[in-house]
C-alpha cells in the first residue's frame, strides 16, 4: 500500500509530510500539485523527511506526498550511451522539448526511448537454465558499443520456455519467458535497479592492467589501474576539470561516465559540443558514442546532486557487467559531499568536521568501494570493471579539510594538484611530490611486457632526477644556483627539461592532448639519454654553458606536441641527433686540449 | 495578480534580526511574497524561508527596525517575487529591490518575470566562442573574456577595481561586428561615491542609454542586497533571451551579498559552514553567478563581470574561493602592483580566463594568440622567481639567461601590462607589443610556441 501523506512543512530541499507511516526508508515519493520527485530520508512516527530534488518554491503546506513504493532507481537498457541526464535519469534533451531552455519542474519523461526497436541478435536458448546476471541476446546500442542484455541481477534462476528470435524489438517487448518451479518470468531488454544498491558481481580480482589515458604524468609517473580509484584533489583554476575531461576523452576504457556533480553548465556543454567530433585514438569513432552524461550543475536543485553520484555508478556497473571497462569521472565529489551536509543541517543532525554529518567518511567509503574489476554473474563467463576518479574541491585548496582527508583514505592513486603549479601554468599542475599510486608495482608487468622491458627503470631514474632537484632547490633558494657543482647544476637543468618536456602537457594542442604509452617511454629514454651524454661530456671537461647551449634541447622540449603520435620513428631521429651533438661538442673540447 | 490581493495575517510571533515570525498561517508557501505593514502605514516587502506547522518564517528586505510585534500585518500576496520587465527598462536606474530611484514613473511592463530564475538545461546552451576585446593588454591577450562568460575580479580595498570594469564596460566589442554591449550595472552595498562613479562613466561614453542600474548604497537595507542581483540578473537575461541583446553584467561588491546571505543564516540559527557562512553558500552564489551564458538559437548572451573585494587580500577566504569554483576564471588585482603604480595591477599568474582557449586562434583571433600568452605567463612567472633569487644572492649570482628573464619581466610591467585607463588598445598591438617582450628572450627559451610561429613574429637577435 502506498503511502498517502500531507506536507506540513516547507524549508528549501527539505520536506515535512504526516500520515507516511507506510513509506519505507529511501522510497520515492511524489511531492505536491506538481508531482515533484523526493526520497524518504527520515522517518518519526508517521512523519516523514523528503528531500525534493526540484525546486520547492511556492510549495506549501496540505498539498499531498504520495508514495510509490520503489526506491529511487535507475533504468538500465540499450538506449543509454550518447545521451545527458540529470541527476536522477531525466534526459535533458526530452526535457528541453517540455520546459524549454530552462529546466522546470515535475516532468515526467523515460530515460530512454521506449518506442525505439533494436536488432536483438539470442544468444541464449530455448530450454537453457540461465541465473541472474546471465546474457540473453546482444544489440548494437551505437555503432562502438554491443550492448549485452542481461538477466536482472535479483532474478532467481530458471529455465527459458522461449526466447525471441532474431529481429527488431523495442525494449518494452518481452523478448525471454523463463520459469521456474511453475513461477513464470517476462524478461524484457531493459530491467530497473535502485541506485543505492551495489550491483552483485561473482568475484573480485586484483587490478593489474593500466587504464592509459595518454596523459604522461598520469600514465607513466601516477598510474591508475582498470577497476582503480583515484582522487583529484586542488584550488580553483588548478585543472581539475581540464585532467577529467581529458580523462574522459582519451582513456582506454569502452564505456565513460562523466558526471557534473554541482559544477558549471558550460561544462557539460563542453563536452556535449566536444565529444560528437573528437575521434577515439584507437576506433576512429566518435567519443560521444561511449559516453554517458550525467549532469547536476552548481544551480541546480541540491538534492539531485547527491543522487547524481549513485545514478552514475550504478549505470557504470551495468556496463561493467556486460563485461566491459568502464571509467567513471565524477566532478566534484566535494559539491557532492556539501549537498549532504546541507540536508543533514536541515535534518538537525548533530554535525562532525565544518558541518558536515559524522557519516561523510562512510558515504565516501562506500561509493569508492563500487570501483572494482570483477567477474560478473551468469552465464557466458566474462570480467569487466570500473574506474573511480573523483575530483575534490578542497575549500581554501586547503586538503586537510574533510572530504580531501577522507577521500584519500579510500582511494589508491592521488594526484594533489598544486596551486603554485598552476600560477606558473605548469599544466596539470599535478605535484609529483605529493601524488602517489598504489597500483605502480601492478601495471608496470603490463607496461614491460607491452611498451619496453626497461620501463620500470627508466622511470624510477627520470624520478629521480625530480627527486633530487626538490632538495636542491632548497639550497639554491638560500645560496643562489652558482653555489652548485656543476654536475648538480646539470640535475636542475634536467629536472627543468623533464617538466617541460614531460610533465607539462597541452590539454588543447591537437598533438600534445594525447601521448601515446609508446611515446611517453620514447620522451623519457630521451631525457635519461641526454643525462647521460651530458654527465660524461661534463665529466670529460665540455663546459655546462655548452651543454646549455646545446639546440638538441630545444628539440627535446618541443617534441611533445610537434611529433605526432603516428610519426615516433622521428624521435628516433633526435635520438641520432643527440648522440650526433654530444660527439661533436666532446670532440671539439678534445680538439680545444690539443691546440 | 495584483499586489492587493493576498491573505492577510497580525499575528507576528517573534522579530529577531531580519526575520519574522508569523503565526496562525494557514495558507502560505515556501518563497512566497510577503508585504508587510508596519503601525504607522509603511510597507516592506519579505518573502517565506519556511513555512509549516502553523507558522511562516519571514525574511524581510528592508530590516526590521521599527517593526512591532502588536499592529503590524503581514500580507501574502500568493506569488514569488517577481521583476516587471521591458525595453523602457533601458536608460533606467532601480533601487535594490527593483523599483524605480530616478523619480521617473514606473515603467509599463511587458511581462514579470521570477527573480529566482531557473536553471538553464546545459543541453540547451551554446558554447561560448566569441572573443571580446576590451581594448585592455592583459585581459586581451592573457586573460581573454568570451559573450557569455562569467569572469569575476577579484580586487582588495582601496584597488582600482571599478577603474577596470568601467573600463570594459565602455570598451567591450565584438570585433567584426557593430552591436554594442547593453550594461546591467548592479551596486551591491557599495559606497555612494562608487556607484556615481560608474554611473558617470556611463553616461560620459554615451551607454547610459543602453544601460540598466540597480542601486542598493553602503546605506541601503543589508538584506536587499539578497535581491539585488536577483533583480539585476533576472534583467539582464530578459535583454539577452527575450530581445537579443548582448548583455554585459557587472555586479559589485558580491562580499556584501555573501556577508548579508550570512547575516540571515545567523539569524536562523543555521549550523555554520566556514569562518560563519553558510553551508549553502556555494549553491546560493552559483545561482547567481550561472545566470550567464549564451542559449542556442538566440541571439543575445549575458556576460557576467562580478565584483568581489577579497578581505584582507586573501584569495582562500569563503567568498572569493567560492567564487573561484563556480566562475570561469578570475581577474585578481595585486596590491604591489598597486603601489608600484601599474594600472591594471592584474596579478596575471593568479589570474586565469578558463574560456580564453575556446574564444582565441586562427580564424577567430590570431593562430599564436594562445601561445603567446602561455608563453608570457611562463616568461612572468620565471621572472617573479629570478627576482626573488636576486633579492637574495643579488644579481651576480644570476646566470645570463636568468638576467635575460629580469630584463623581460620589466617590460611585461611596463610595456604590456601597464595602459591608461582610456587606452583602447586593438588586438594586433596588444600581441605586437607581446612579442617585443617575449624578442627580449632568447628564441631557445620559447618553448610554448610553434616553430612556424616564432619564425614569423620573433624579433629577438639569436
Amino acid at each position: 500500500m502506498v503511502a498517502r501523506g500531507r506536507i506540513v512543512w516547507v524549508s528549501g530541499p527539505a520536506v515535512k509530510a504526516d500520515g507516511m507511516s507506510s513509506t519505507k526508508m529511501y522510497e520515492t515519493v511524489e511531492v505536491g500539485e506538481s508531482k515533484l520527485i523526493g526520497e524518504v530520508i527520515r522517518l518519526t512516527g508517521d512523519v516523514g523527511f523528503v528531500q525534493v530534488y526540484e525546486s520547492t518554491s511556492g510549495l506549501k503546506p496540505g498539498e499531498p506526498v504520495v508514495g510509490t513504493g520503489q526506491p529511487l532507481s535507475v533504468l538500465l537498457g540499450p538506449g543509454i550511451i550518447g545521451r545527458i541526464y540529470d541527476g536522477i535519469q531525466r534526459p535533458l534533451v526530452e526535457m528541453a522539448q517540455k520546459t524549454g531552455d530552462f529546466i522546470g519542474r515535475g516532468i515526467a519523461t523515460t530515460p530512454v526511448d521506449m518506442k525505439k526497436k533494436y536488432k536483438f541478435i539470442p544468444t541464449a536458448k530455448k530450454g537453457e537454465a540461465i541465473q541472474a546476471g546471465s546474457i540473453l541476446g546482444t544489440v548494437q546500442e551505437t555503432p562502438l558499443l554491443t550492448h549485452s542484455i542481461l538477466v536482472p541481477p535479483n532474478y532467481r534462476g530458471g529455465t527459458i520456455r522461449d526466447i525471441a528470435n532474431e529481429g527488431e524489438y523495442d525494449i518494452n517487448q518481452v523478448i525471454a519467458n523463463t520459469e521456474q518451479n511453475g513461477l513464470k518470468t517476462e524478461l524484457r531488454m531493459y530491467h530497473k535497479w535502485p541506485v543505492r544498491r551495489p550491483r552483485p558481481y561473482a568475484e573480485r580480482y586484483d587490478p593489474s592492467v593500466p587504464l592509459i589515458t595518454g596523459q604522461r604524468i598520469i600514465d607513466t609517473y601516477f598510474p591508475i589501474a582498470k577497476g582503480g580509484t583515484g582522487a583529484i584533489p586542488g584550488g580553483f583554476g588548478t585543472g581539475k576539470t581540464v585532467t577529467l575531461h581529458q580523462i574522459a576523452k582519451w582513456a582506454d576504457s569502452k564505456v565513460v561516465v562523466y558526471i557534473g556533480c554541482g559544477e558549471r553548465g558550460n561544462e557539460m556543454t563542453e563536452v556535449l559540443v566536444e565529444f560528437p567530433h573528437l575521434l577515439d585514438p584507437r576506433s576512429g569513432r566518435p567519443l560521444m558514442e561511449r559516453t554517458v552524461l550525467v549532469a547536476n550543475t552548481s544551480n541546480m536543485p541540491v538534492a539531485a546532486r547527491e543522487a547524481s553520484i549513485y545514478t552514475g555508478v550504478t549505470i557504470a556497473e551495468y556496463y561493467r557487467d556486460m563485461g566491459f571497462d568502464v571509467v567513471l569521472v565524477a566532478d566534484s565529489t566535494s559539491r557532492w559531499a556539501e549537498a549532504l551536509r546541507e540536508m543533514s543541517g536541515r535534518l538537525e543532525e548533530m554535525p562532525a568536521e565544518e558541518g558536515y554529518p559524522s557519516y561523510l567518511a562512510s558515504r565516501l567509503a562506500e561509493f569508492y568501494e563500487r570501483a572494482g574489476r570483477v567477474r560478473a554473474l551468469g552465464s557466458p563467463d566474462r570480467a569487466g570493471s570500473v574506474t573511480l576518479v573523483g575530483a575534490v574541491s578542497p575549500s581554501g585548496a586547503d586538503f586537510t579539510e574533510p572530504v580531501t582527508t577522507h577521500t584519500i583514505r579510500f582511494i589508491k592513486t592521488f594526484w594533489a594538484l598544486d596551486t603554485r603549479l598552476a600560477y606558473s601554468r605548469h599544466y596539470p599542475s599535478i605535484n609529483w611530490m605529493q601524488s602517489y599510486s598504489g597500483y605502480l608495482e601492478d601495471v608496470s608487468k603490463w607496461w614491460k611486457q607491452n611498451i619496453s622491458a626497461d620501463w620500470y627503470e627508466l622511470r624510477a631514474e627520470s624520478y629521480e632526477i625530480l627527486q633530487r632537484e626538490d632538495t636542491l632547490k632548497e639550497i639554491v633558494r638560500l645560496l643562489g644556483p652558482e653555489a652548485l657543482p656543476d654536475e648538480e647544476k646539470l640535475v636542475l637543468e634536467l629536472a627543468r627539461m623533464i617538466k617541460i618536456g614531460i610533465l607539462q602537457q597541452n590539454s588543447f594542442d591537437n598533438v600534445d592532448t594525447y601521448c601515446s604509452p609508446e611515446k611517453q617511454l620514447k620522451l623519457v629514454r630521451l631525457m635519461i639519454k641526454f643525462y647521460k651524454e651530458a654527465q660524461k661530456a661534463l665529466r670529460e671537461g665540455t663546459p655546462l654553458s655548452d651543454i646549455r647551449a646545446m639546440p638538441i634541447i630545444t628539440t627535446l622540449l618541443k617534441a611533445k606536441f610537434e611529433i605526432p603520435d603516428d610519426q615516433v620513428s622521428k624521435l628516433d631521429d633526435i635520438d641520432k641527433r643527440l648522440t650526433e651533438e654530444f660527439h661533436k661538442s666532446v670532440s671539439q673540447e678534445e680538439a680545444k686540449i690539443v691546440v | 495578480m495584483s499586489e492587493t490581493v493576498g491573505i492577510e495575517y497580525t499575528k507576528v510571533a517573534e522579530i529577531k534580526g531580519p526575520l519574522m515570525i508569523i503565526d496562525g498561517i494557514t495558507k502560505a508557501s515556501f518563497d512566497e511574497l510577503v508585504e508587510i505593514e508596519s503601525t504607522d502605514g509603511e510597507r516592506r516587502l519579505g518573502k517565506v524561508l519556511e513555512v509549516g506547522n502553523g507558522k511562516a518564517v519571514v525574511q524581510v528586505f528592508e530590516g526590521t527596525t521599527g517593526l512591532a510585534i502588536s499592529g503590524t500585518k503581514a500580507k501574502f500576496l500568493g506569488k514569488t517575487m517577481t521583476m516587471p520587465v521591458s525595453q523602457e527598462l533601458l536608460g533606467r536606474v532601480f533601487d535594490g529591490l527593483g523599483r524605480p530611484n530616478d523619480s521617473l514613473p514606473d515603467p509599463v511592463a511587458d511581462r514579470f518575470i521570477d527573480v529566482n530564475g531557473e536553471p538553464m538545461n546545459p543541453e540547451r546552451r551554446e558554447y561560448p566562442t566569441s572573443f571580446i576585446q576590451t581594448g585592455v593588454s592583459v585581459i586581451d591577450g592573457m586573460l581573454t573574456l568570451v559573450r557569455g562568460q562569467k569572469l569575476p575580479i577579484f580586487s582588495g580595498s582601496g584597488m582600482p577595481h571599478n577603474i577596470l570594469a568601467a573600463q570594459i564596460a565602455r570598451q567591450a566589442s565584438v570585433v567584426g561586428t557593430k552591436e554594442d554591449f547593453a550594461v546591467v550595472f548592479a551596486a551591491i552595498g557599495v559606497q555612494y561615491s562608487e556607484a556615481q562613479y560608474f554611473k558617470r562613466s556611463l553616461e560620459e561614453s554615451g551607454a547610459l542609454r543602453r544601460s540598466v542600474l540597480f542601486l542598493n548604497l553602503a546605506d541601503d537595507p543589508a538584506i536587499e542586497r539578497i535581491i539585488t542581483p536577483r533583480v539585476a540578473l533576472t534583467v539582464a537575461e530578459y535583454l539577452a533571451f527575450d530581445l537579443g541583446m548582448h548583455v554585459l553584467a557587472i555586479l559589485t561588491d558580491m562580499t556584501n551579498y555573501a556577508e548579508a546571505l550570512r547575516e540571515i543564516s545567523a539569524a536562523r540559527e543555521e549550523v555554520p559552514g566556514r569562518k560563519g557562512y553558510p553551508g549553502y553558500l556555494y549553491t546560493d552564489l552559483a545561482n547567481n553567478y550561472e545566470r550567464a551564458g549564451r542559449i542556442k538559437g538566440k541571439n543575445g548572451s549575458v556576460t557576467q563581470v562580478p565584483i568581489l573585494s577579497m578581505p584582507a587580500d586573501d584569495i582562500t577566504h569563503p567568498i572569493p574561493d567560492l567564487t573561484g569554483y563556480i566562475t570561469e576564471g578570475q581577474i585578481v588585482l595585486g596590491r604591489d602592483l598597486f603601489r608600484k603604480g601599474i594600472y591594471p595591477s592584474v596579478n596575471v599568474l593568479m589570474s586565469l580566463s578558463r574560456l580564453m582557449k575556446d574564444g582565441v586562434g586562427e580564424g577567430k583571433t590570431r593562430a599564436d594568440h594562445m601561445e603567446v600568452g602561455n608563453q608570457l605567463y611562463d616568461a612572468y612567472s620565471r621572472a617573479q622567481e629570478v627576482r626573488a633569487l636576486a633579492e637574495i644572492v643579488g644579481k651576480a649570482g644570476l646566470t645570463g639567461v636568468d638576467l635575460k628573464y629580469l630584463e623581460a619581466g620589466d617590460l611585461f610591467e611596463k610595456h604590456f601590462l601597464k595602459q591608461n585607463q582610456d587606452e583602447n588598445r586593438t588586438l594586433e598591438e596588444t600581441l605586437g607589443r607581446a612579442w617585443e617582450v617575449l624578442s627580449s628572450l632568447p628564441e631557445g627559451e620559447l618553448t610554448k610556441i610553434k616553430e612556424k610561429n616564432v619564425r614569423q613574429y620573433y624579433k629577438g637577435k639569436q
